[in-house]
């Protein structure tokens, strides 16, 4: 049933993908600039230009162009990037596991806090708690994350020099790990010092991104726990003499979930489009950053790949999305 | 009655502190050539990264530029942004929600479809690639926030349109022989004025963000004119030895964006019946 599911989303998903690639590729090729003389050196022979343009197929017509690209994209092969001169696909493949550690770690830390923020604010209703929780969540909110970035940055970064503020892993650190999802891998092989070093790099990024997401599920959250707090089971639980926390934690969050998780997911699309910008703020290696220098250096083969690489990942995330809706409320399961 | 509206507008603080933020910046852009000190673009390299003095009242940057200076021609492009991208995205916005919410049927389906679609998109990578297409420079930094930010106006006008269609003053002008465009323009746009003033504050700070964004990553206006983005990048550079030039256009940048939510939020509260 799932299988079926899943692979007809997937079915109904290639169109917009298709779609996506055919508007960029138009787009990208209408506007003005040249990406040859960007690369060239002064000087150069118009020659030199013609043999340039001919060996990355600039020299024929749009439709044709596209035709041989989107052929050799099928065979995985997505041209070479004109700035970094390899191929898009090792270079996306090569970045593309930190930003997802990045997009994850931050989604983690966001519903952790967001949880928290709710379950205090909840527990000290009407009185000084409460009170406090919100203003934290709408200063969180008010304060946009590109703020939160540096904030952090020069907070914990510089003026008390906690935590470092560029890069993935420290330089003089090679772990000599076979994949590129370096946290999960140092993790699975028991590699503490590894591990730990990598999250002292994730760590300011991903609260830039987590913060203002932290304080959304923590504004939704808490509305709907105060409401489930109505509920007459709630109060049952409580004539039977369960704790305050218990009836919290162990029945009213559960049924108070559903629109924070629905929140979080509309909202994860935004956090990762949201490490473009941070990961060029703490110099992170993951495609966000690729993105913009792609963008600086007009190199066409690398923005398309990229700009695919995006619309494929929202495909799969919202996919994902509908079956966690599907396993959390089972009204929508046989939709 | 005017005059009594403003007192009463200004009694409220958040209308009053915002408005004060944003009046002092909108001042110092205006007389930027006057206010400022010295010459934004004046190097002088034997005074690199001077801690703040007489001389240079907020220190130099790497260049050995005045930041004081810098920071207030920044304010000019920070708001000349806010301003010309803020206004033609209401303007766009607002046209085709206040189509959509009058006039039904197709249009309405239509715009309302393009709404979802597009505010499904992250605005900081749909503005990366916008830029990229267009080209980098300060038109193209305005044409991504209006192509992207105006679903905001399309959607709350829309809403709003619809519920003013159904008042009794509408029916009245109908049964009056007024034309559809009539009302639209002369009865049901006053009405939702207010909300157009509101969503135009907060509009402003978004578009200030993102010129910073875009300045930051390089892809805004070139280096020789001040941006407050701009600041930030060369500051980014120098962060452990002069963690000021970066903190100093960041205070102005988040001073400007909270003045105008603050008045945002303030006029909100003041010119919507329900929740005043």
């Amino acid at each position: 049933m799932i299988v079926r599911q899943v692979l007809s989303r997937l079915l109904q998903a290639l169109p917009t993908l298709v779609g996506v690639a055919v508007l960029v590729f138009v787009l990208v090729r209408v506007v003005p600039g040249d990406p040859i003389a960007m690369m060239i050196a002064p000087g150069a022979s118009p020659d030199d230009i013609a043999r340039l343009r001919g060996l990355y197929g600039l020299d024929r017509s749009i439709p044709e162009q596209f035709a041989i690209w989107a052929g050799r994209a099928l065979a995985g092969d997505f041209g070479t990037s004109i700035s970094l001169r390899q191929s898009v696909m090792s270079l996306v493949l090569a970045r593309l596991p930190s930003t997802l550690e990045l997009a994850v770690f931050a989604t983690v830390i966001a519903i952790a806090l967001g949880t928290a923020l709710a379950v205090f604010g909840v527990r000290h209703r009407g009185r000084l708690g409460e009170a406090a929780t919100d203003a934290a969540t709408g200063f969180a909110l008010s304060v946009p994350d590109f703020i939160w970035a540096l904030l952090l940055m020069l907070v914990f970064g510089v003026l008390a020099p906690l935590l470092p503020i560029s890069g993935r892993l420290d330089p003089s650190v090679d772990p000599g790990f076979v994949t590129r999802f370096y946290l999960v891998e140092a993790l699975l092989r028991g590699r503490v010092a590894v591990a730990g070093d990598l999250v002292a790099h994730l760590l300011l990024p991903a609260l830039a991104l987590a913060l203002p997401l932290a304080a959304m599920i923590g504004r939704v959250l808490k509305s709907s726990l105060a409401e489930e707090m109505l509920q007459d089971y709630v109060m049952l639980a409580r004539v039977k003499g369960f704790s305050r926390w218990r009836i919290i934690l162990g029945e009213a969050l559960r049924n108070a979930a559903i629109p924070a998780v629905s929140l979080t997911g509309v909202q994860f699309t935004f956090l990762v489009g949201g490490t473009v910008l941070i990961e060029k703020i703490f110099s992170f290696p993951g495609i966000g950053n690729l993105a913009i220098d792609a963008v600086i250096n007009r190199d066409l083969p690398l923005i398309q790949g990229l700009i695919l690489v995006f619309a494929l990942m929202f495909i799969v995330i919202n996919l994902g999305l509908d079956l966690v809706y599907a396993a959390l409320n089972p009204r929508l399961r046989h939709g | 009655m005017v005059r009594a509206g403003m007192f009463r507008l200004l009694a409220n603080w958040r209308v009053a502190l915002g408005g004060f933020v944003v009046l002092v910046f909108v001042v110092a852009a205006l007389g930027a050539g006057w206010f400022s000190p010295a010459d934004p673009l004046e190097q002088d390299l034997m005074l690199q990264l001077e801690a703040p003095s007489a001389q240079h009242l907020l220190g130099t940057d790497s260049l050995g530029r005045d930041i004081l200076s810098r920071l207030i021609h920044g304010a000019r492009v920070a708001l000349a942004v806010a301003l010309v991208a803020g206004i033609l995205t209401a303007l766009l916005g607002t046209a085709l929600g206040l189509a959509a919410g009058y006039l039904g049927g197709w249009p309405d389906m239509l715009i309302s479809r393009a709404v979802d679609i597009w505010s499904s998109f992250p605005p900081v990578l749909l503005s990366v690639i916008l830029v990229a297409l267009l080209g980098t420079g300060l038109h193209s930094v305005i044409v991504a926030i209006v192509v992207i930010d105006w679903t905001r106006f399309a959607r709350v006008m829309r809403a709003e349109t619809l519920k003013q269609r159904h008042m009794d003053y509408v029916d009245a002008a109908v049964v009056g022989g007024l034309k559809p465009g009539a009302i639209l323009l002369r009865e049901i746009l006053p009405n939702v004025l207010p909300l157009f003033v509101v969503l135009l504050t907060l509009e402003m700070g978004i578009a200030v963000i993102v010129e910073a964004i875009l300045s930051f990553v390089g892809l805004s206006l070139s280096s020789d004119v001040p941006t407050w983005g701009g600041m930030i990048a060369e500051g980014r550079q120098v962060i452990y030895q002069a963690p000021w030039i970066i903190a100093l256009p960041m205070a102005a940048l988040l001073a400007l964006v909270l003045g105008l939510n603050l008045l945002g939020d303030g006029l909100k509260a003041e010119l919507d019946p329900v929740l005043r």
